[in-house]
């Protein structure tokens, strides 16, 4: 990967009270890139999410995204700047229909309709609305989640809810996507569905970073992963290097462990 | 199911001046019509937004008394010797006045306290009310304080072929506020159905997830706050001129709790929602004087609420939906083994 980076994080930290939640991390991510940030839990991975899409504001450093400093920006604002996330937990609108919730995610697709439109219902609002309907049918039939398009987000399976969750975020026409833990709760053949559906994202052209907790998942789908460790970077590497990389396999197993296990686990990956 | 309900109640509503001539049923029906309007306007916040206005009186009573002083006239002395004198305009102007200073307010109060999420918005609104009551009181100059204003004009209305016409009968006053009352609920429904409405519905079930699809929170809520308090200057405008005498207790907490009330219970976030629970509380009263004395009332009216929460937690209009919706089922063909061992897996 030679491409210009497409996000800067530039030497932030983030303290909580007396808590250092992230020390002084930096690294950048290419354009069409799948970066991966891993680290073992409690290690600073969600915060620095919440840092870069404008959910918390770093005691230092700065977060750049395609040249602009998001610095103070709010998280809808990052959101129209082309950076997407999902989240862990609470990806969907439960009580919506999942076809209601992309409907709702590409609020951002204006279209120039405003609430006078929305209003009188004026032929901007209409046409808005109609494309947004084609829009969200491309987007379900995309991530294969059209025959569950009438049933409530709140009603599918963990799995399928994630996969809402990233029609969300591609509603949005994202030109990088953050994808915080996305396959954990699915199972093995959806997890590969999942790193195929990944892969298609990003050919299409959306840079990814992604924070995932499924270490053979990660190994293979990840260009470049970047390992935290108390808040610190302790790695930058390609896949092939953090698995031998003693810092990484520290990090997650003690520096007693016997190194075999670590060896082990990443071997299968 | 309850979507026809707006309509059906709407064309009863326009028959029901032929039939009933009795001024103290109208009156009853106009009283229970204008804060039916507070209420849809109330539901537009509260249930569409989840944001619950404590003071949503306050926007009422700013509509009432701006309608009154702009159609009755002025003359106010501020600090520093300048005096303000303003000659009266027609009802209708003070209509529009009345629209346009509520909805001001509502955004001012929407701006201040949207920046934060939680009960800020509950606790301005609150202060809020009690502020302008307080100024309504004591501004006596221009409010006449507890004296009240009295003889405020009757709504003129222009008539298509020039002249204009005073609204002094009971029907046509009541033909007014089912006009108002109408063009309220088509606003809501326009809003809450589109691209607009989603925003709302997204932020209420999910903030964050909302914001991350590029929804600007604080932006949506300060506009539905603003059109809510809109409305509710509507309905005090109507007041001022149905009643033709307002004094500082149009800002009495109470008639705030009259509309969380017909909201709640008649199923909040719902478009039949405030209608249902107005109608209840409409007519309430008017059943309940042959029997009883005003006191025994309220103390009814509780007993109501009380039954329709407990059998209805949701409020009335979803649960007739939902009471549809399994009847529908249940008529369908029971689904095959086959399909019921399919769900089951």
């Amino acid at each position: 990967m030679s491409a210009a980076p497409i996000l800067t994080v530039n030497h932030v930290e983030m303290r909580f009270g007396g808590l250092r939640a992230i020390a002084d991390l930096h690294f950048d991510v290419a354009e069409g890139e799948i970066l991966s940030l891993i680290g073992p839990n409690g290690a600073g991975k969600t915060t620095a999410f919440n840092i870069i899409t404008g959910y918390l504001k770093p005691t230092s450093g700065e977060v750049c995204f395609r040249g602009t400093n998001l610095a103070g920006l709010s998280p809808n604002r990052v959101s129209r700047l082309g950076l997407a996330r999902t989240f862990q937990r609470t990806s969907v609108f439960a009580n919506d229909t999942v076809f209601d919730n992309v409907m709702l995610a590409l609020h951002g697709a204006a279209h120039g309709a405003g609430v006078l439109d929305a209003l009188f219902n004026l032929p901007r609002e209409r046409r808005g609305e109609a494309r947004r309907r084609e829009r969200t049918a491309e987007i379900l039939d995309q991530l294969g989640l059209t025959s569950r398009a009438y049933a409530p987000a709140g009603s599918l399976s963990y799995g399928e809810q994630r996969l809402v969750g990233v029609a969300l975020a591609l509603a949005t026409d994202p030109t990088m996507l953050l994808l915080d833990e996305p396959v954990s709760g699915m199972n093995a053949s959806e997890t590969h569905n999942f790193v195929r559906l990944i892969r298609a994202i990003r050919d299409a052209g959306t840079t990814i970073l992604l924070v995932e907790h499924d270490m053979p998942m990660v190994m293979a789908v990840s260009d470049r992963i970047v390992c935290l460790n108390h808040g610190q970077l302790i790695a930058n590497a390609p896949p092939a290097e953090i698995r031998t990389n003693p810092a990484v396999i520290e990090a997650y197993l003690g520096k007693s462990a016997a190194t075999t296990r670590i060896e082990e686990e990443l071997a299968h990956a | 199911m309850s979507r026809y309900f707006p309509p059906l109640l709407l064309v009863i509503l326009v028959l029901l001046p032929l039939f009933v001539k009795d001024p103290y049923l109208l009156n009853a029906l106009i009283t229970g019509g204008i804060f039916t309007i507070g209420a849809i306007s109330l539901n537009l916040l509260l249930g569409f937004t989840g944001q619950l206005s404590l003071g949503h009186i306050a926007f009422f009573g700013i509509g009432a008394y701006a309608s009154a002083l702009t159609s009755l006239g002025f003359d106010v002395g501020l600090f520093g010797g300048v005096r303000v004198v303003h000659e009266a305009w027609p009802p209708l102007v003070g209509f529009v006045v009345a629209v346009v200073l509520a909805g001001a307010c509502g955004f001012i109060v929407g701006r201040l306290s949207f920046r934060v999420r939680g009960a800020y918005f509950v606790i301005v609104t609150i202060a809020f009310a009690e502020v302008v009551r307080l100024v309504a009181l004591n501004w006596i100059e221009l409010t006449q304080g507890p004296l009240a204003l009295t003889s405020i004009p009757q709504m003129r209305l222009g008539l298509p072929f020039g002249g204009e016409t005073v609204l002094r009968t009971k029907a046509q006053n009541f033909y007014l506020m089912l006009a108002v009352a109408t063009l309220c609920y088509l606003v809501v429904a326009r809003l809450v159905s589109g691209r607009f409405g989603r925003a709302m519905r997204g932020l209420k079930e999910n903030e964050p997830l909302a914001m991350s699809v590029g929804i600007d929170v604080t932006r949506t809520l300060t506009i539905t706050a603003t059109i809510s308090a809109a409305m509710a200057g509507a309905a005090g405008s109507l007041y001022a001129h149905y009643f033709r005498i307002i004094d500082p207790d149009v800002f009495l907490f109470t008639y705030t709790v009259t509309m969380i009330i017909m909201v709640v219970s008649g199923g909040k976030g719902t478009l039949a929602g405030p209608l249902i629970g107005g109608v209840i509380f409409s007519i309430l009263p008017v059943t309940l004087r042959p029997y009883m004395a005003p006191e025994a009332q309220w103390i009814v009216y509780g007993a109501v609420l009380i039954l329709i929460l407990f059998l209805t937690p949701k409020g009335l209009a979803p649960y007739v939906d939902e009471w549809f919706a399994r009847r529908r089922a249940n008529r369908l063909p029971a689904p095959s083994i086959d399909a019921r061992a399919e769900a089951r897996t």
